[in-house]
């Protein structure tokens, strides 16, 4: 194509104010996005701030080396998974059984009084969120009050290598259910009533409709969100467990992210955190691209 | 026979509206402890005897933070960082789903765009590479960090160019055969019919700006620079040693227990959040769904 054609294909004055609207946004996605993919080059490096890019001498592929080599590594591959395994499976349950029990309440204030107020934790930050808890399941929180009145021993949850992950998973599970609830309401919401009608004019009572109309009504979005959620199967959370996790519970708690961040930021190894990062990043992409693909699949959905 | 029928369903009716309730009350639980306690006694919050009425009511931690400096200036750094940070996102995300709404016949690059965009979101440097970046480009201990990096979300303009796609081009033909340009078509027919897109759309930017944390902990170190959550992360830290402590422990150190203070900062933080959910959300279902649809 020569470049006057490329030009009128791609640059027509008509086209001109839809690049003009594209730039501003483009130059930030060059900068904060693109350019790290750069910077990706220092996870082979030793990387020294003071020599920059250019200057750092090469070290090939010794940083993955030395983090395969780490017996630390294993546990933090298995607590990411874990834990954002758990936070998927119950992420999605929850909402699902939740949106089908919503869905009978037939008094609409009162449905959306309660879709309003389960999807407000969404809102709050885990910082915020993360004190509170720690509050709650401290010694003297009301959690182990509450344990003392049934006469039970205090347990304090968030420094037990045994209870941190539930209690992870579960927090997280009561902090962001409100979004699926409202994502599968809406669902149901496109059924047909007419099924309703003739089923129940049928015989079906209550329990069988929601078996046999509502639930395969929301069946794709469930199978669209449980395929795409297949990506995020690295990424446990670090704002939550940043803000909730302590040097007790880094044998069960301890997360990619969370771990890149002290070693490569704080522990100042950059190279070695870029390394780790980026297993993180090529993994997840694959998963996201697989992710993707099935929910073009099964559940006929197209991002965009 | 009808009867047990219509009992049943009477039982299953009032099952129901006790799970809905107890789900109310486990997500407002953690909310009104912390009210409570923040208007107790640090030694009675200390002690483990508010549950969810304060005990020993005093106003004094909100008259702490009447004149806590630290505190109103980080406020107003996350302010700052809303106004301007949210302002901009949004204008930005408002001018790339618009194009990226057209179909490849008006705009020809836009699937070029597109690729670039949805790669951008899927694959990313990684935390160390961006810090990096942002170092590179003096960014450090300036403003524009808290801002700058967390403007583009695709996500978003994914969302808002779906809700555009949705509109019928029967509203805009008449004004192209006018001979309307792509600005006036999208400032005065696209914008004014997509509020509850822009009301999502914002909702999600401005809570996102609030609620960040990480950005001022990496980016900023000069202490009157930073937001909101990063100063309540850090005073977060001095107590979080409490998780391992049991209770006679914490009663020991009730002397500079601050827990009540605390709790009362973590509430005011709150109050920007919980004025503008409220708002926002009646547009949420609309936005959301309309935006998640493809055409």
């Amino acid at each position: 194509m020569s470049i006057a054609r490329f030009n009128s294909k791609y640059f027509s004055k008509r086209q001109m104010p839809y690049h003009l609207m594209m730039l501003p946004g483009m130059i930030l996605l060059f900068l904060f996005n693109i350019l790290p993919m750069f910077g990706i080059i220092m996870a082979f490096q030793d990387f020294v701030p003071a020599k920059g890019f250019f200057g750092s001498p090469f070290v090939g592929l010794a940083h993955f080396r030395y983090m395969f080599s780490l017996p630390d590594s294993f546990a933090i591959f298995r607590n990411t998974i874990v834990i954002a395994f758990g936070k998927i499976l119950l992420g999605m349950i929850v909402p699902v059984i939740f949106a089908l029990l919503l869905n009978e309440v037939r008094v609409k204030k009162f449905k959306e009084f309660v879709q309003t107020i389960v999807y407000l934790p969404n809102f709050l930050s885990w910082v915020v969120l993360g004190s509170v808890f720690t509050m709650i399941f401290s010694g003297s929180g009301i959690f182990n009050n509450f344990l003392g009145m049934l006469g039970l021993k205090p347990v304090l949850l968030l420094a037990s290598n045994k209870w941190f992950q539930p209690l992870i998973i579960l927090t997280d599970v009561w902090k962001g259910y409100g979004y699926g609830t409202i994502i599968y309401l809406a669902a149901m919401t496109s059924i047909d009533p007419s099924l309703y009608e003739s089923a129940s004019m049928d015989g079906a009572n209550r329990w069988k409709q929601v078996l046999h109309i509502t639930l395969p009504g929301i069946l794709p979005m469930i199978i669209l969100v449980g395929t795409l959620n297949l990506g995020n199967i690295l990424n446990a959370g670090f704002d939550q467990i940043y803000n909730m996790y302590n040097p007790i519970v880094y044998q069960t708690g301890d997360i990619i992210d969370t771990y890149v961040y002290r070693m490569g930021l704080q522990g100042a190894q950059f190279s070695f955190g870029a390394a780790v990062g980026l297993l993180k990043s090529v993994i997840s992409l694959l998963l996201i691209v697989i992710s993707y693909k099935l929910a073009d699949k099964f559940a006929d959905y197209k991002l965009f | 026979m009808v009867q047990s029928k219509s009992f049943a369903n009477r039982l299953a009716t009032a099952l129901i509206v006790i799970v809905m309730i107890l789900a109310v009350a486990l997500a407002l639980m953690p909310i009104i402890n912390t009210i409570a306690i923040s208007f107790s006694t640090g030694t009675a919050a200390s002690s483990g005897k508010v549950a969810f009425w304060p005990v020993d009511f005093t106003l004094s931690a909100y008259q702490k933070i009447l004149k806590d400096g630290a505190f109103w200036s980080a406020f107003m750094v996350s302010i700052a960082r809303v106004v301007i940070g949210g302002g901009l996102s949004i204008a930005l995300t408002v001018l790339m789903a618009f194009p990226m709404s057209r179909k490849t016949s008006q705009f020809a690059s836009r699937n070029i765009y597109m690729w670039t965009l949805v790669f951008a979101m899927l694959f990313n440097g990684g935390m160390i590479p961006t810090y990096m970046v942002v170092y590179k480009l003096g960014l450090i201990n300036s403003f524009w960090s808290l801002v700058l990096p967390t403007a583009i979300n695709v996500m978003n303009i994914i969302l808002m160019m779906n809700f555009f796609k949705g509109i019928p081009s029967s509203l805009e033909e008449a004004a192209v055969i006018d001979g309307a340009s792509p600005y006036r078509i999208l400032f005065s027919i696209v914008l004014p019919i997509s509020l509850p897109s822009i009301a999502t759309i914002t909702l999600f930017t401005v809570v996102n700006y609030w609620n960040e944390f990480f950005n001022g902990l990496i980016y900023i170190n000069d202490q009157t620079k930073i937001p909101l959550q990063t100063y309540l992360q850090q005073l977060a830290l001095q107590q979080q040693n409490m998780t391992q402590l049991s209770k006679e422990e914490i009663m020991a150190m009730s002397q500079i227990s601050s827990l009540s203070l605390n709790s009362a900062k973590i509430l005011v933080s709150m109050i920007p959040v919980l004025i503008i959910y409220p708002l926002l959300q009646k547009f949420l279902v609309k936005g959301l769904v309309l935006g998640a649809v493809k055409e």
